[in-house]
C-alpha cells in the first residue's frame, strides 16, 4: 500500500492480500508465453556448486554465460541486458540439461559436455581461443603460448591469457586448463583457488 | 536498462493490486499477464528515463478496460466479483464486501482510486491514464472514496472482531 493517508489505506488494505504468492505463480505463466511468443531472449538461474553459487544464462542459441558469485550476479545480468537484450528472466527449468551436466562434472561422472553453445560475448582472438580450449582434454592442461599458437597467433600470449580471463563460459569452456609455462595455476576468472579444485578434480578423477 | 525480471519483481504486485482493483481477483490474472507480456515485447523500445510503474500501469489500465467490455459482452455474467476465497488463499482475508464496494465504483473512479491510492501514481500521471486534467483525477480519486465509506466502511466502523 502505497497511499499517504493512514485513513485510506486501512481502508483499502484488504485489497493488497497475497500478492507476493500470487505474482510468484504468474511469473510462471509470464515465462511459458513468452517463450510461447519469442519474445524471451535470455532465461537464468542460479545453480549451487562446490565452487560457489553459478549463475547460467541461456539464449535460443545456447548457454551464453556461465558467472561466479565473485562477478556480482546483478552485474552480469545487466552486462547481458545491454550486450544481448533486456528481455531476461529467471527460468530455471530452461538450465534443467546444463545443471545436469554441471552437476555430473562436479560428481566426477562427467569429462565432456554436451550443451549447445552461444558464443557471442567474444569476437576476434578471443573466440578464437575459445573454439581451441574444448581440445584441451580432461585433466590435461596447456601453457597460455601453446593456446596462443593453437589459436593460430603464437606471439599472442598475453592475449591469450586475457581471451582466457574474459571467458564468458567458464569450466564449460575450460579455461582453467592453461596454465604458466612452469606449471603454475595462472589467474582465473572464479578466483585462482577455484582453479586449483578444478584441476584437483579432474587429476583425481 | 534493467533485466525485465527485475521490472516483474519489482512492479509485479502493484500491478496486481491495480488489475485486482479493477477486474476483481478472477480476471485480473489474466490482465496481469497480458500487462506483462505486452511490457515484455515493447521493453528494449522503452525510453531510459520512463516511469516505469506508470507505464506499466497504462499498459494495465488499457488490458482492464478491454477485458471489462469483453465481459460485459459475454451473455452470462461470468467472473462477477465472485465468492472466490478459495483460489486465493487464507480466506480470512477475503473480504468480499469491499471487493464488491470497489467493483460498484463508476469505472473512472475506480481507476483514479487504484492509480493513486493503491499504485501511488501522482494525480498528475494518473489523469494522463484516465483523461482529463490532474485536479479533475483528483475529485475522481475522492468522489470514488467517499462512496467507499459510504457502501462499505460502515460495515467495519468500531468492530475489532468480525469484520468479515
Amino acid at each position: 500500500m502505497i497511499t499517504s493517508e493512514p485513513e485510506i489505506e486501512a481502508l483499502l488494505a484488504p485489497l493488497t492480500m497475497d500478492e507476493d504468492r500470487v505474482t510468484a505463480r504468474l511469473h510462471a505463466r509470464l515465462a511459458a508465453a513468452a517463450e510461447r511468443d519469442g519474445v524471451l531472449d535470455i532465461a537464468y538461474r542460479t545453480l549451487d556448486t562446490p565452487v560457489g553459487t553459478l549463475l547460467l544464462a541461456v539464449t535460443g542459441q545456447g548457454l551464453v554465460k556461465v558467472a561466479y558469485g565473485r562477478q556480482d550476479h546483478d552485474q552480469v545480468l545487466a552486462e547481458l541486458a545491454s550486450a544481448v537484450s533486456p528481455r531476461i528472466l529467471r527460468v530455471p527449468r530452461r538450465l534443467d540439461e546444463a545443471s545436469r551436466q554441471l552437476g555430473e562434472y562436479f560428481e566426477g561422472r562427467r569429462t565432456l559436455f554436451e550443451l549447445p553453445l552461444d558464443l557471442r560475448l567474444a569476437s576476434g582472438f578471443r573466440r578464437s581461443v575459445l573454439a581451441v580450449l574444448p581440445g584441451i582434454g580432461y585433466g590435461h592442461t596447456w601453457s597460455y603460448a601453446q593456446v596462443a599458437a593453437a589459436a593460430g597467433n603464437p606471439r599472442a600470449v598475453r592475449a591469450a591469457g586475457s581471451a582466457c580471463g574474459a571467458n564468458p563460459l567458464p569450466i564449460v569452456v575450460p579455461c582453467h586448463r592453461v596454465v604458466r609455462s612452469d606449471g603454475s595455476p595462472g589467474g582465473y576468472v572464479g578466483g585462482a583457488d577455484v582453479k586449483r579444485t578444478l584441476l584437483g578434480l579432474e587429476s583425481a578423477a | 536498462m534493467k533485466p525485465f525480471e527485475e521490472i516483474v519483481a519489482q512492479h509485479g504486485p502493484v500491478v496486481l493490486r491495480v488489475c485486482r482493483a479493477m477486474l476483481g481477483p478472477a480476471d485480473a490474472e489474466d490482465a496481469w499477464s497480458e500487462t506483462f507480456l505486452s511490457a515484455l515485447k515493447a521493453y528494449p523500445d522503452l525510453s531510459h528515463d520512463a516511469n516505469v510503474e506508470a507505464w506499466l500501469v497504462t499498459i494495465a489500465h488499457r488490458k482492464a478496460i478491454d477485458s471489462a467490455r469483453a465481459r460485459a459482452r459475454r451473455p452470462v455474467a461470468v467472473g462477477e466479483l465472485p465468492e472466490r476465497a478459495g483460489t486465493l488463499g487464507r480466506p480470512e482475508d477475503w473480504n468480499g464486501d469491499l471487493w464488491a464496494a470497489v467493483g460498484a465504483l463508476p469505472e473512472r473512479q475506480r481507476a483514479a482510486v487504484a492509480y493513486h491510492h493503491l499504485a501511488g501514481l501522482p494525480y498528475q500521471e494518473v489523469a494522463s491514464i484516465i483523461g482529463g486534467n490532474a485536479d479533475a483525477a483528483r475529485r475522481a480519486a475522492a468522489d470514488g472514496i467517499k462512496k467507499l465509506r459510504e457502501t462499505y466502511a460502515p460495515a467495519v466502523t468500531g468492530a475489532g472482531e468480525g469484520n468479515q
